[in-house]
């Protein structure tokens, strides 16, 4: 490729079907005690290898759909598939990454990166071997035995992905992991993640709030609607993410792309 | 250093409320305030304002007469018994009715208004109703402590499981924990800070309720001590006796924090 960084965007109908897809989600539709429709009618797929970003304002439901993906809440209606299968609960094929890290305060690093380990019984070495050889992709080696109280946000996060990592799912589910992350570890963090993905070829889904974000790191954009929730569009950027990513962060497509997506959400805010 | 800081939303109960105030600040202002409280004790002491009230160093005078001759080990002797079958009794119901009802509706809905009636009941008035029916003999005194423990321990616990951030719980699920995982790797420990805030008010409240049934039901123990002294008017010793069970009881509850902080808290032994 000889320019540095190439961007196209496509707009496509909002259902896409792909024989790649890992987890279907059909018709899904999840109302709350109290009325509260969360979600209406969603119908997705997710393609393997793909880092999808579920973006939409506030209260539309994103965190909702990534559960039910996840299996911690179950859909009123419509059911998801994972690899052809339908989905009954929390399943090894996807683990998921909290906003609010979810990181065990009385346990080490080590040992919070292997929970996932732990509770499938894998035994002690080996957990800790695996966990090790995560928290060091992760960019946390010297940390190990370090509380996560003695951590930054940032760095917490990282122990919250090197956990989802190491329990080798095919999807890794992250509900706003950056939030709660100030904007120089966050900027530092998506790079890291763009690395990561590169070695580890996982699926990715993400919820996000910033347009910025789900630009620079994805592949496929759902946009969600405000409650009711439902299926507003698809972008596809197609970044080269291979180059300077302050390079990528200034062109001039990524930045028209951002304008795009905004002034299709502004009218929800307003 | 021990470090009491008792978390948010934790219910105390009459006694254990002063506890917890003495609890969270540094040693230095603990000691300088024990000197100025020491201070005034003394100077009120000697502005005679009440021909009964001893003054600091006279109370220090008795209890170490007290200490000396043996009556102050022979009367905790005797106290300690009813304490300490007590204490056992609501820790372990305590804590596993707080637990069960955190982690069970069903047992919350039955369970929960007893405890929370017999916290807002005033136990001095129901002693010698337990006295009527249970004599007055070791089984009423430990069921005075029972009565103020067990409350404040099982309604701690409670709320420590139920104030579990939704997300460990959600995380464990999400990597498939069972039940049981869920409960003893995530719930319990989560839980713990508070409940061990409970169980230290609890053991607070369990001293008073000793000490009330030592005054009400038969004078025993560090009761007899206070109440014989009042009646051939030896007000230092009087004095000596009751300063001697609230400093037995601040130790207590400060050496507990000390074993939960070393037993429990890996992350905060180094800090
Ligand atoms: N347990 C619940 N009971 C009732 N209503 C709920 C519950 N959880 C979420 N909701 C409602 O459902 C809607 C969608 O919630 P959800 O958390 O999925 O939104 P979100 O897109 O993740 O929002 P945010 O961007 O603020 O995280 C919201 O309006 C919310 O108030
Ligand atoms: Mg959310």
């Amino acid at each position: 490729m000889n320019m540095p960084s190439t961007l196209h965007s496509t707009e496509r109908s909002p259902v896409a079907t792909t024989p790649e897809a890992v987890i279907e989600v059909r018709g899904v539709h999840k109302v709350y005690a109290g009325n509260i429709t969360a979600l209406q009618n969603i119908d997705l797929d997710f393609n393997r290898g793909e880092m999808t970003s579920l973006l939409g304002p506030s209260g539309c439901g994103k965190t909702t759909l990534l559960k039910i993906i996840a299996g911690l809440l179950k859909p009123t209606k419509g059911d998801v598939a994972v690899n052809g299968r339908p989905v009954a609960g929390p399943g090894p094929e996807r683990a998921f990454v909290f906003q609010d890290f979810a990181l065990m305060p009385w346990a080490s690093v080590l040992r919070n990166a292997a929970f996932g380990l732990e509770l499938q019984g894998v035994g002690k070495s080996e957990r800790e071997d695996r966990a090790r050889h995560y928290v060091n992709e992760v960019g946390l080696s010297g940390f190990e035995d370090k509380y996560p109280h003695e951590l930054s946000g940032g760095m917490r996060q990282r122990v919250g992905l090197a956990r989802a990592l190491a329990v080798d799912a095919d999807v890794l589910l992250m509900d706003e992991p950056f939030s709660a992350v100030d904007e120089q570890t966050r900027r530092k963090f998506q790079e890291d993640l763009i690395r990561l993905r590169e070695i580890e070829k996982k699926t990715f889904i993400l919820v996000t709030h910033s347009i910025e974000e789900a630009v620079y790191l994805s592949d496929r954009i759902v946009l969600l609607s405000p409650r009711p929730g439902r299926l507003n569009k698809i972008v596809t950027p197609e970044i080269d993410r291979s180059g300077d990513p302050d390079l990528i962060r200034r062109n001039p497509e990524y930045l028209d792309l951002i304008d795009d997506i905004w002034s299709g959400l502004r009218a929800y805010v307003e | 250093m021990a470090n009491t800081q008792t978390d948010p939303g934790v219910i105390p109960g009459p006694t254990s409320r002063a506890f917890d105030m003495l609890g969270g600040t540094p040693l230095i202002w603990r000691m300088a305030s024990l000197a100025l409280f020491f201070a005034i004790w003394e100077i009120a002491g000697r502005t005679n304002f009440n021909w009964a009230f001893p003054t600091f160093l006279e109370t220090m005078a008795a209890l170490w007469e007290m200490l000396a001759n043996g009556s102050m080990f022979s009367a905790y002797g005797r106290t300690l018994e009813p304490l300490v079958i007590g204490l056992v009794i609501s820790l372990g119901i305590g804590v596993s009715a707080g637990v069960l009802m955190g982690l069970r509706r069903d047992v919350e809905w039955i369970t929960l208004p007893v405890f929370i009636t017999m916290q807002a009941a005033p136990m001095a008035a129901l002693i010698p109703l337990i006295t009527f029916v249970y004599g007055i003999g070791l089984t009423s005194k430990v069921l005075a402590v029972c009565m103020l423990a067990m409350p404040v321990i099982a309604i701690n616990s409670y709320k420590a499981v139920r104030n579990v951030p939704p997300s460990l719980v959600d995380m464990s699920q999400s990597f498939m924990g069972s039940r049981r995982q869920q409960v003893f790797k995530i719930i319990l420990p989560a839980a713990s800070p508070m409940m061990f805030a409970g169980i230290r008010l609890g053991v607070a409240e369990g001293f008073s309720g000793v000490v009330l049934a030592e005054l009400l039901i038969t004078p025993t123990g560090i009761g007899d001590l206070i109440t014989f002294n009042r009646s051939v008017a030896k007000f230092a010793h009087m004095y000596a006796a009751i300063f001697s069970i609230v400093a037995f009881a601040v130790i207590a509850v400060s050496l507990l924090h000390r074993v939960e902080t070393s037993l429990f808290r890996p992350e905060k032994r180094g800090a």
